[in-house]
């Protein structure tokens, strides 16, 4: 499977200048809000701490939480299922869905699905897909894959959207009022709810006492495609566990106002039973989080609750967009579980990155982003996976920075060298830095040459 | 106070004035500078790159230069912030953490153990952006991060505060980072590029005359930014500023 290239792939995202500036403006509003509506929270640091350490502690007895909830919400009336990977997933809601007699399913926002790829795999047992939520359905509809976990079209202008609708629903591609489009894509989806025989949605906390899930939305669009259909499946990871309902108020306060700042989302359903005459099924998905966990450096990863915070601040992923990272997770969060995933795939990622560590700062639970990122640099590095060419300028600049003497024929003759060069060889398209940006002009003398002068060789 | 002064790499060869500056400015404090002559770098940019292994005889060699130091100050946050948090490269003996222990950035070393709040020698009637690297803001933690919910503080703002005329003007994101982080400003150039010259505009829309920091590797980079924008917006290294030696 090829690499990733990020930065070309960003070097086209910036070219569609209103585009980028859009996108960078959009998500840097959504970080202004999230500071507003937590920094109005005394406690907001004392609240990452708990969430935190509930966290750490679900996931350093997770075997122990998933039987309790498997236990409690068996005995609610739910159908629980385990899924090792994306593709016994995609097997069990398949099965389920056969043996219902589906074959339209409405779906509510879930990145797990995406991560299984579900859709195309029910697409070619005969299964239609309805994205529900708005942005994941333009994303269904221009056949892109989201570039945001919480705002999956957020790189789209409205006017992209309404060429989208156009070419794919049948509006007037002219018309870019955004009222008009929702209200279209409204029209377009409602039917579905009532034609459909099941519905779909992940979750975002799965409770451990109470055997219950439980799903936070803006749009009203999980409530319908769980509530109409009489058979609703939930595909949850197996790092949604919280112990007890207790602990679900700590996040339920973080997750809005670190993904949208919100004080909450619009509406936060909790799923404990089927309703008379209906079914719930629940999934719970490994699919490589096991691993995960086992690993020293990165099982903090699994704390992550899919708020968006790291990605609306990440001024990298601001200005190239979720598609450039080539994966299911973009932005900080993505750069440190993409790898896991598949390491030579992914190995330009942890790269992109200037570990400015305001990932770290905003996320609610804590998790050290800009550490791991770090860490998986040294790994891409051990494991053979850097460009040969990075790998021989870095072989070769420790050569020179280890010994003072090349070190100081080095610089003394780059100083002199630059001013000498011509400037096409400079400023060329090979020579990165040179490309936007001027190179430092050369001084007359190192700052250890004018020392030497001046104070004499004034060494210990 | 006896005192080794470490010039990163890049300073030594393309802004001798910045070290000039430093060692200038802890003379005039009252400090015993010395600066071994064979030291080189601190070893970053291998280890940023994941290249430990590269990284190794770097290291090591910074600590033999430095060992014996209570006090090792230099003009650059990301590289204060390697040695102290990020120098395992190398093996750890007690040596080699005390080199680490003892590191400090320029600005930490004047506010925290010199405890300078005067500079009466300093006058410069400019607007100034101050520009604070994201390794001095959130690892060496000279000021409080816009994102964090906590009383505001600034050590670098608190000593250009003392000197005269200066007027300090904030750019719309404050703390934002501006696209250097290393050798990300080649293996990332598009965003990089893209993040300096966001940087440049964002403080000239402030009104900034001279953006100033602790950090010359970011100053590089937003400099060539500004060179080649034709943006009129001039760079000066903090310690240029509390010196003097800038007007």
């Amino acid at each position: 499977m090829s690499r990733v290239d990020h930065a070309e792939a960003s070097s086209r995202f910036i070219e569609a200048k209103d585009h980028a500036e859009f996108h960078d403006k959009r998500l840097w509003d959504l970080r202004k809000k999230r500071d507003a509506e937590t920094q109005a929270i005394p406690e907001w640091e004392e609240l990452r701490s708990l969430a935190s350490a509930i966290k750490e502690h679900t996931l350093s007895h997770l075997g122990d939480y998933l039987v309790e909830f498997e236990r409690n919400a068996t005995a609610n009336g739910m159908v629980v299922h385990w899924a090792r990977d994306a593709a016994e997933h995609n097997q069990v809601v398949y099965e389920i869905l056969q043996a219902h007699g589906v074959t339209t399913l409405v779906k509510s926002k879930s990145m797990l699905t995406d991560e299984c790829e579900m859709r195309p795999f029910l697409a070619n047992r005969g299964i239609e897909t309805m994205e529900t939520d708005l942005g994941e359905r333009i994303q269904q509809l221009d056949d892109e894959p989201p570039s945001h976990i919480v705002v999956p079209a957020v790189h789209k202008l409205r006017g992209d959207v309404a060429e989208v609708f156009g070419r794919t629903i049948g509006t007037d591609p002219g018309n870019s009022d955004v009222a008009y489009l929702a209200e279209s894509q409204r029209r377009q989806t409602r039917p579905y709810y009532l034609k459909a025989e099941a519905g779909m949605t992940g979750a975002n906390f799965a409770i451990a006492e109470t055997g219950s899930f439980v799903v936070c939305t803006n749009e009203g669009n999980a409530d319908l495609g769980a509530n109409l259909p009489s058979l609703h499946i939930a595909s949850i990871g197996i790092e949604k566990l919280l112990p007890k309902l207790e602990h679900l108020g700590v996040f339920v306060r973080m997750l809005s106002r670190s993904a949208l700042g919100s004080p909450i989302t619009q509406i936060t359903s909790h799923f404990r039973a089927p309703r008379p005459d209906s079914e719930i099924h629940v999934v719970l998905v490994d699919n490589g989080r096991s691993d995960r966990l086992g690993m020293d450096d990165f099982w903090y990863s699994l704390k992550c609750i899919r708020c968006g915070a790291c990605m609306n601040t990440c001024p990298v992923y601001r200005r190239s967009g979720g598609l450039s990272y080539g994966a299911t997770y973009s932005g900080p969060i993505g750069v440190i579980i993409d790898p896991t995933f598949n390491l030579r795939k992914y190995s330009s990622l942890p790269f992109a990155s200037t570990l400015n560590g305001s990932c770290t700062s905003v996320c609610p639970v804590k998790i050290d982003i800009h550490e791991q990122i770090y860490k998986w640099r040294q790994i891409i590095a051990e494991r053979h996976q850097l460009p040969m060419v990075k790998k021989e300028a870095m072989r070769l600049a420790g050569k020179v920075l280890s010994s003072p003497r090349l070190y100081r024929a080095a610089v003394e003759a780059a100083a002199a060298g630059i001013e000498k060069l011509p400037r096409s060889l400079v400023y060329n398209p090979f020579n990165a830095w040179g490309r936007q940006r001027e190179v430092p002009a050369a001084p007359a003398q190192t700052f250890r040459q004018w020392y030497l002068k001046h104070r004499r060789g004034g060494s210990r | 106070m006896k005192v080794a002064l470490f010039v990163p790499c890049y300073v030594d060869a393309f802004f001798p004035e910045v070290g000039i500056a430093t060692l200038e400015l802890l003379e005039r404090l009252g400090c015993e500078v010395d600066y071994p002559l064979e030291q080189t770098c601190c070893g970053q940019p291998m280890a940023n790159s994941g290249c430990h292994a590269e990284a190794r005889d770097t290291e090591a060699l910074f600590a033999r230069n430095f060992a014996g130091y209570e006090h090792i100050v230099t003009p650059s946050g990301s590289c204060a912030h390697h040695v102290r948090d990020q120098l395992t490269a190398i093996g750890q003996t007690a040596e080699v953490t005390a080199v680490r222990r003892s590191t400090r950035e320029l600005v930490e070393f004047l506010h925290d153990v010199l405890g300078v709040r005067e500079f009466p020698w300093a006058e410069f009637p400019h607007k100034v952006g101050l520009h604070i690297g994201c390794a001095t803001l959130r690892r060496l933690r000279e000021a409080s991060a816009s994102e964090i919910g906590e009383p505001a503080f600034s050590k670098p703002a608190r000593l250009l505060g003392a000197v005269k005329g200066i007027e300090i003007v904030h750019p719309e994101r404050v703390d934002e980072c501006c696209g250097f982080g290393g050798t990300f400003s080649v293996d990332e150039e598009p965003v990089s590029a893209k993040m300096g010259h966001d940087k440049v505009a964002d403080h000239l829309a402030a009104g900034a005359e001279v953006i100033v920091s602790p950090d010359m590797s970011c100053l590089m980079h937003q400099r060539g930014c500004a060179q080649r924008s034709g943006a009129p917006i001039r760079f000066l290294h903090i310690a240029q500023v509390l010196n003097g030696s800038a007007a």
